[in-house]
C-alpha cells in the first residue's frame, strides 16, 4: 500500500489560517492502514485545529469528511454539492488523491496534510517498511520475490557489491542486504541455479526515471 | 470506603482504559474541560492484557498535542493503580485536581466565554 506520514501539526496551521471554513477531508484507504489519513486522524487534526484556533481567539469553522478513496471520480464526487461553503480544503490522501482532487474542484484551494513516503508493507503496526518502487517491469520471479530496485541501495542487479557485510548493507547498518536476502531466499527454495541465468538488460524506460508514466486498456475501455 | 474526594472530579465508567479514544481526551477539552485524567490498572495487570498499555500511548499522544495548540499537555495524565487501592485513588484525585486549580481555567473555556 502507499505509506504516509502525518505532517507536523504547525505545517498545517500555516497553510490554513488565512481561512474560515476549512474541510478536513480523509481517505479510507491507505493512510487509513498506516494511521495517517484515516477517518480517525481527521477527527484528531480536526479537533486539534479547532483547539488552536479557538485558543488564537480566531473563529474558523473546520468539519470533517471521509471519502472511502480519492483517486476515482465517483468517490471525490461524492461531495461535489457539499464542498461549497468552504474556502479550503485539507485532504489527508496520499499526494495521489490532493492531486486528483486539485483537478476536479479547481475553485478549491488543497492542502497536503500527509506526506506521502513508498510503497510498503506494515512490518508490525507503528513499522512501515519500503517494498516496492513501481519501476514498471516486474523482475521479482527470478530474485526470489525480493526486489533488488527497491530494497538495494543502488539498485544493482546482478548480485551483492562489495559492500555487503554479515548480510547488512553498507549504509546502514540496520538495512539488510536485498542480494544476500535473494541468495539465502533461492537457497532455501533449491534454486541456485537461477543465480547463474543470464536475464536481458532491465528496460529502465517504464521507471519513473523515463517520464510520468501511464497505463492504457484498451480492452477494458469501452 | 467513604473516602472523600474533590467535587471537581466527574467520573466517566469505562470496562478497561483500553476503551479510551484520544478524541475522547480531545473533545473533552475542545467543550471547556480543564483537564482530563485516566485511572487503569498497574502496568503488567491489565484485566484485559494490554488495554492500559494503549490508554497511556493514547494520553502521551494527547499529551504532544495538547502541548502544540496551546491548551497544555500538564492537564492529561495517566494513573494507574490497582482497583483495590481506594485511598490512592482519593490521593491522585486530590493531586490532579490541585494541579489543575493551579493551571487554572483551561483557555480553550476562557476563549469560548469571551466569545460568548
Amino acid at each position: 500500500m502507499i505509506v504516509a506520514d502525518k505532517k507536523p501539526i504547525e505545517e498545517i496551521i500555516q497553510q490554513v489560517e488565512a481561512y474560515r471554513n476549512v474541510l478536513i477531508l480523509g481517505c479510507n484507504e491507505c493512510v487509513t492502514v498506516c494511521e495517517a489519513g484515516g477517518k480517525k486522524e481527521v477527527g484528531i487534526l480536526a479537533s486539534a485545529l479547532r483547539m488552536y484556533f479557538i485558543n488564537n481567539g480566531k473563529d474558523m469553522r473546520i468539519d470533517e469528511i471521509t471519502l472511502e478513496r480519492q483517486c476515482d471520480h465517483e468517490y471525490l464526487e461524492e461531495i461535489r454539492d457539499r464542498i461549497d461553503p468552504y474556502d479550503a480544503v485539507v485532504s489527508l490522501a496520499c499526494g495521489v488523491g490532493v492531486q486528483f482532487m486539485a483537478e476536479k474542484y479547481l475553485s478549491k484551494p488543497v492542502y497536503p496534510g500527509v506526506n506521502t513516503c513508498f510503497l510498503g508493507v506494515t512490518e508490525k503496526r507503528g513499522l512501515w517498511t519500503e517494498r516496492c518502487q513501481a519501476c514498471g517491469q516486474c523482475i521479482l520471479a527470478n530474485t526470489a520475490g525480493i526486489c533488488p530496485v527497491s530494497r538495494c541501495a543502488k539498485r544493482i542487479l546482478n548480485g551483492p557489491c562489495g559492500g555487503s557485510s554479515k548480510g547488512k548493507c553498507e549504509i546502514n547498518k540496520d538495512l539488510d542486504c536485498a542480494w544476500q536476502l535473494i541468495v539465502d531466499r533461492l537457497k532455501a527454495l533449491g534454486r541456485m541455479d537461477d543465480y547463474e541465468k543470464l536475464f536481458s538488460i532491465k528496460d529502465w524506460s517504464t521507471d519513473r526515471a523515463g517520464g510520468p508514466r501511464k497505463v492504457v486498456r484498451e480492452d477494458v475501455q469501452i | 470506603m467513604r473516602l472523600s474526594y474533590p467535587s471537581s472530579i466527574k467520573i466517566i465508567r469505562v470496562p478497561c482504559t483500553g476503551k479510551v479514544d484520544i478524541l475522547h481526551i480531545l473533545r473533552a477539552f475542545e467543550k471547556g474541560a480543564d483537564g482530563v485524567y485516566a485511572v487503569g490498572c498497574m502496568e503488567g495487570d491489565c484485566h484485559f492484557n494490554s488495554g492500559n498499555f494503549r490508554a497511556r500511548k493514547r494520553v502521551e499522544q494527547a499529551k504532544k498535542l495538547l502541548e502544540t495548540v496551546g491548551v497544555g499537555g500538564e492537564r492529561v495524565q495517566m494513573f494507574n493503580l490497582s482497583s483495590a487501592e481506594g485511598p490512592r485513588f482519593a490521593e491522585y484525585a486530590r493531586e490532579m485536581d490541585q494541579r489543575i486549580r493551579d493551571l487554572g481555567p483551561s483557555p480553550i473555556k476562557l476563549a469560548m466565554k469571551k466569545a460568548a
